[in-house]
């Protein structure tokens, strides 16, 4: 019980922390360059404990960053879905791969969910996203490593 | 916990239903208002990331504005003391400019001044400083139509006559000087004498008086017009003193004059309406009436 408390407890911290660091202003020119924390962190959560964290999950984050971000409600949730979906049906693989594959992988994954916020906002008739916006997958992907070996030591902590 | 879908083959199950339920809210978030509940529910919950997340942007703008503000307030000081000292100056100028404007409306309403006269403000350049030669330079000169023996007065009366004039400057004696005479009447009774100047600038003498002259303190001197050089009636001042001296043949007859002569720094060139003949004229004049 207290191992599962303490399990709940890190999961929960680092997505209110992603959530935070997603919002957190920045100067103008640094926006572009904000790694998508949200996704990371829920890819690596799905990726190293998939019982724990799944699609609901997922969409409970989304909507959550749906509120924070003052998108159309559901937006961000189904971006989430479709990242913790794509990481569910890789993650076997996925968690085989050396780190730098992984991060690559993990490029490509934020790069569908951004894509998706792409097909949204052009089927809302928001405005288009420039040409800055695929930097911030970029920026996830070299951020990637180091925050897959920072939660893993954590989590180890908490788990075992 | 075990979801109630099973792991592998219901991935694509839950991916529909999830992606489903995304796609209804977006939908209805889209064209409806039906959400507006869901969102503010949703907005209080996060509203703690949000203050969280302000706290180190308000540090930062705290810090910029208390650094900021002392060096707002050390550049405003400066300019300011700057500005003040500008101003000060421009202050001084102004004292001096209004005490030059009030003499000069009195010069200009004196009534000294026949309104028929055309007249002239110069200004004192220079004033000799022999005390025994009373002259002083003005600033107006042949370009204005200054002419040798023009009248120069002030506000309060004759102060002297034009003895010298160049391009753009002229010198006047005054009345006071030694080498000075003025003809003079007296305005009650019409007794004619004329006024020297001692060297001192409050006073004049009348010379060759005789006891029998009719002049008394405080009578009221004007210029006569005899000697062709100052146009009649022009205030010169009045008599301060008469002094009969036993065993001296005139009296001494002290008179002070009206204009300030030590004093004023603007003064009045004056062209005589009634100007004086020339002796051309009233010889022409004294021939018709001989005629006559």
């Amino acid at each position: 019980m207290r191992k599962a408390r303490s399990k709940l407890a890190l999961i929960t911290f680092t997505f209110v922390l992603a959530l935070l660091l997603s919002i957190i202003p920045l100067p103008p020119i640094a926006q572009w360059f904000r790694p998508e924390w949200v996704a990371l962190v829920l890819i690596y959560w799905v990726l190293t404990t998939p019982d724990n964290v799944g699609m609901g999950t997922a969409f409970i984050v989304g909507l959550l960053l749906d509120g924070l971000r003052g998108s159309l409600m559901g937006q961000y949730a189904l971006v989430c879905v479709i990242i913790s979906y794509l990481t569910l049906k890789l993650h076997r693989r996925l968690s085989l791969f050396p780190l730098w594959q992984q991060a690559v992988c993990v490029f490509l994954i934020i790069g569908c969910g951004q894509l998706t916020v792409v097909w949204v906002r052009g089927l809302t008739a928001q405005s288009s996203v420039g040409s800055m916006f695929w930097l911030a997958g970029l920026t996830s992907m070299l951020l990637w490593p180091w925050l897959y070996l920072l939660l893993n030591d954590y989590r180890r902590r908490a788990f075992t | 916990m075990k979801s109630i879908f099973q792991r592998d083959s219901g991935l694509g199950l839950q991916l529909l239903v999830f992606a489903g339920v995304a796609i209804a809210l977006m939908l209805l978030d889209y064209r409806t208002a039906y959400l507006a509940f869901l969102r503010s529910t949703l907005s209080v919950i996060v509203s703690p990331l949000q203050y969280t997340a302000h706290i180190p942007v308000q540090l930062a703008q705290n810090l910029k504005e208390r650094l900021r503000s002392r060096q707002e307030l050390m550049t405003d000081n400066e300019a300011l003391q700057n500005e003040q000292r500008l101003l000060q100056a421009k202050l001084q100028k102004l004292a001096s400019l209004e005490q030059e404007n009030a003499r000069l409306r009195r010069l200009l309403k004196s009534p000294v001044l026949f309104a028929t006269d055309k007249v002239l403000v110069a200004e004192l350049l220079q004033a000799d400083a022999d005390p025994f030669v009373h002259r002083v330079v003005l600033d107006k000169g042949a370009k204005n139509d200054v002419y040798i023996g023009q009248p120069v007065l002030d506000a309060g009366g004759i102060m002297g006559q034009i003895i010298e004039v160049g391009p753009v400057t002229s010198v006047a004696l005054l009345i006071t000087d030694v080498s000075h005479a003025l003809p003079v009447e007296t305005q009650r009774n019409g007794a004619r004498s004329i006024a020297v100047g001692t060297g001192s600038w409050h006073e004049l003498e009348l010379s060759h008086v005789t006891p029998t002259m009719d002049v008394q303190v405080g009578d009221e001197l004007v210029t006569s017009g005899l000697g062709k050089r100052f146009a009649r009636g022009y205030p010169v001042g009045a008599v301060e003193s008469v002094t009969a001296e036993a065993g001296q043949l005139f009296v001494r007859v002290k008179v002070r004059p009206t204009a300030q002569l030590d004093k004023s720094r603007e003064v009045l060139l004056i062209w005589p309406a009634n100007a004086i003949p020339e002796p051309a004229a009233a010889k022409e004049k004294d021939n018709a009436k001989s005629t006559q």
